[in-house]
């Protein structure tokens, strides 16, 4: 778990704006009645006060979903299977803490308080962190504000997406939608419709964020995550690291989660995007859990411009995630790390696009899968190389560990290339954790959890050394709280 | 009167995939502060032994048993015993990626003082005993920057075996063939880590095809393994009986 004050920090930060910025004890009771239509789109954009493009926008992406057949329209090439969604069986706009939270830590699940224990959460924090529906008290006020004006005097932008709109339209109205188009795919046409809160940052020309932004705290606690939006900015010459997640086992109250990232870097901008998803897996049986339905794009739009997503997904039912890089500025960079673990029921479906347009654009595909219990895991990823992409090169190292024998792993990558001058490589692996592997390091006294856990961890290092410190921690953590029943 | 570390009765055990019966009624005992070597043609359960002794699930007891510190051993699972004090040196040690050396040896010590009711060790000591002991075997500590054995020769994956003996401690080493691929200063370098950890506690069972590593190494006893059983244990001349007939005199 974080715990430096700088983290305590952001969190007071963020937690203090989503509550100055509106959410107040009358809307705290007020839930949308369920369904979707035209007057609840304009109800979720007049609550937030949004300008008219915004309101605008969002019917256009509205009735663009709408004019979409379900079946058509929702995807089913992914290697998930579900029961089809009622989309007019779900709240579109519910505040947060809504009367459904439990009151206290006694009324949420024991499995829940346990792995909070495991993953030695403060106790303080766990309170939140289930949902419970208490009011926040931090003691690091000073700090946060000292926080606070270090990024101000830098002219680094870190909110709410809702107030971005309101302080900075030009900036929102520029670059909103303009990786993930309104009508990109349905769940993210859905959420260009719904969509309720999410984080904004631009950082200005040459600036190099100081501090690891993050926002683990806001989204976790208030459940306003359902239909999530965020949206990154790093100006010319500019550098900024993002974390998001929380090792955290959390509980929704919304099954599906469909929530979209843009990423924009301009010319030599270096944006860093880490993820840790450790949303409700549902029960061993596979009762219940999140749906994980989330667009991620990133935009190399200037010339020598880097964008690299890491991250380590143990949580949902389904994650349906492919975090992606349009590699247009000449140059640019584009990375992919990855571990995605399913244990019991839970499927994954998980990978990249890398879209090669500019010249001398290179990307980088480190994907790993682990399997457990009767996981099913699925690597899809695919590498596109347009005729205007002189001397693109891609290497795509995508590897599988299998835990007992009921689980599956699955590699599908799709390549395109259409100019000859490209470098393509692809190499794959698929392992078992090996007896002799296991006997030797339980010969020196590790159990065979302990085991498992170091094998599986130094399997996979090459994705963790790409994480911050801390959140590498946390992640070879996760990892071994997420495999526990699997093995010994 | 000494105490025996491991007393071994008429054991019988078979590869648990086939049913193979490799050892057939063997029976041997180890007191401490004894080293013991065992010597006998390929194929005739000296490995097994070892690894049966370790817990290796690949192999399934039959009958007999064996005591560890007059613990029932074959009650207790790979790491119980680890951390009772049995360690083996592997044979054919297993590489495991993205583990570092210093990670893994720090968490196999710590299991082990954890298990006896002491605290772990500080990074500060227990680094300084790690170096003193590389430095001892003669480890280059840029090796132990690689991952646990990836890219190590066959002689410093032994090497590294017989450090991580060193930092371990165990009451009672198995060596398997470590001297097999061994040039002569690794040889030397094994046999002089044994004799300095000799001591009045601890014991050895040596698994070995040649003199060599017993011309640094002097063996209170030594066992012919023939066959799935003992069928002659003696001093130190049964060695030079060996080199020069060979097993062929052993055979009934």
């Amino acid at each position: 778990m974080v715990s430096d004050n700088n983290s305590i920090s952001r969190k007071t930060k963020l937690e203090d704006k989503d509550y100055k910025w509106g959410f107040t004890t009358d809307v705290e009771t007020e839930v949308a009645p369920k369904g979707l239509n035209e007057e609840i789109v304009k109800m979720i954009s007049k609550k937030k006060s949004e300008p008219k493009w915004l309101l605008d926008w969002r019917l256009k992406a509205y009735n663009h979903w709408l004019s979409q057949d379900e079946k058509e329209g929702e995807p089913e090439w992914a290697m998930v299977d579900y029961p089809p969604i009622d989309y007019q069986d779900i709240h579109y706009y519910a505040a947060p803490n809504s009367s459904d939270s439990p009151k206290s830590l006694d009324e949420v699940d024991p499995e829940m308080l346990e792995a909070f224990e495991k993953l030695g959460i403060p106790l303080e924090e766990r309170a939140q962190l289930a949902g419970v529906a208490v009011d926040a008290v931090f003691d690091s006020v000073s700090v946060a504000t000292t926080y606070e004006k270090q990024l101000k005097e830098l002219g680094i932008i870190f909110c709410p997406l809702s107030e971005a709109i309101k302080n900075h339209p030009d900036l929102v109205k520029k670059y909103l939608g303009s990786v993930v188009p309104y009508s990109d795919n349905y769940f993210a046409n859905l959420n260009s419709a719904v969509f309720s809160e999410g984080s904004f940052i631009y950082v200005p020309p040459g600036v190099r964020c100081p501090i690891e932004l993050m926002t683990y705290f806001r989204i976790n606690t208030a459940d306003t995550g359902q239909f999530e939006r965020t949206l990154i900015v790093a100006d010319k010459d500019s550098y900024v690291s993002y974390l998001e997640g929380c090792t955290a086992p959390i509980r929704k109250n919304s099954q599906l989660h469909a929530a979209v990232v843009e990423l924009v870097a301009l010319e030599n901008a270096e944006i860093k995007y880490s993820t840790l998803q450790n949303w409700y897996p549902g029960t061993k049986e596979g009762v219940g859990g999140v749906y994980n339905f989330v667009t991620k794009r990133g935009k190399c739009l200037g010339k020598g411009s880097k964008i690299s997503w890491t991250q380590v997904e143990t949580g949902s039912a389904i994650t349906w995630k492919y975090p992606s890089v349009i590699l247009q500025g000449d140059n640019s960079v584009g990375e992919f790390y990855s571990v995605a673990l399913t244990n019991n029921r839970q499927q994954a479906d998980t990978g990249t696009k890398m879209i090669h347009i500019g010249k001398n654009t290179r990307s980088n595909v480190v994907a790993k899968g682990i399997s457990a219990g009767e996981g099913n895991n699925t690597y899809r990823g695919q590498i596109k190389v347009l005729p205007s992409a002189e001397n693109a090169q891609n290497f795509t190292q995508c590897d599988s560990l299998l835990i007992g024998d009921k689980c599956g792993a699955h590699t599908v990558p799709y390549i395109e290339v259409k100019n000859p001058s490209a470098k393509l490589e692809h190499e794959a692996s698929t392992s078992k954790v090996s007896d002799d592997q296991l006997f030797y390091l339980m010969q020196r006294g590790l159990n065979e959890e302990e085991a498992h856990h170091m094998i599986i961890t130094g399997w996979s290092k090459e994705v963790f050394k790409e994480l911050p410190f801390e959140f590498a921690v946390e992640a070879g953590q996760l990892l071994k709280v997420s495999l526990e029943g699997a093995v010994g | 009167m000494v105490n025996k570390i491991l007393e071994i009765k008429n054991l019988k055990a078979s590869v648990s995939e086939t049913g193979e019966e490799i050892l057939k009624g063997l029976s041997l005992e180890i007191a401490e502060g004894e080293t013991h070597v065992i010597m006998g043609p390929n194929g005739g359960g000296k490995s097994t032994l070892v690894n049966v002794i370790a817990g290796r699930d690949s192999y399934e007891v039959d009958s007999g048993s064996i005591k560890f510190k007059s613990k029932d051993l074959l009650n207790m699972t790979i790491d119980e015993r680890a951390r009772e004090g049995i360690f083996l040196a592997f044979q054919y040690p297993s590489e495991i990626p993205g583990v570092r050396p210093w990670q893994f040896v720090k968490a196999a010590v710590d299991a082990k003082r954890k298990a006896n009711g002491d605290s772990e060790l500080s990074v500060r000591e227990f680094s300084k005993i790690y170096d003193n002991n590389l430095k001892e075997i003669n480890i280059i500590p840029d090796l132990m920057k690689r991952s646990l054995n990836e890219g190590f020769s066959g002689g410093e994956k032994k090497r590294n075996e017989i450090f991580q003996m060193m930092m371990l401690e165990p009451n009672l080493a198995l060596l398997d063939e470590t001297d097999s691929g061994l040039d002569v200063d690794a040889l030397k370098a094994v046999g002089d880590a044994v004799n300095k950890m000799k001591d009045t506690k601890r014991s050895f069972l040596i698994v070995t095809h040649y003199q060599r590593l017993l011309d640094y190494v002097k063996p209170d006893f030594v066992h012919v393994l023939i066959n799935g059983k003992i069928v002659e244990s003696g001093n130190y001349d049964l060695v030079k009986k060996i080199e020069a007939d060979g097993y062929e005199s052993f055979w009934d």
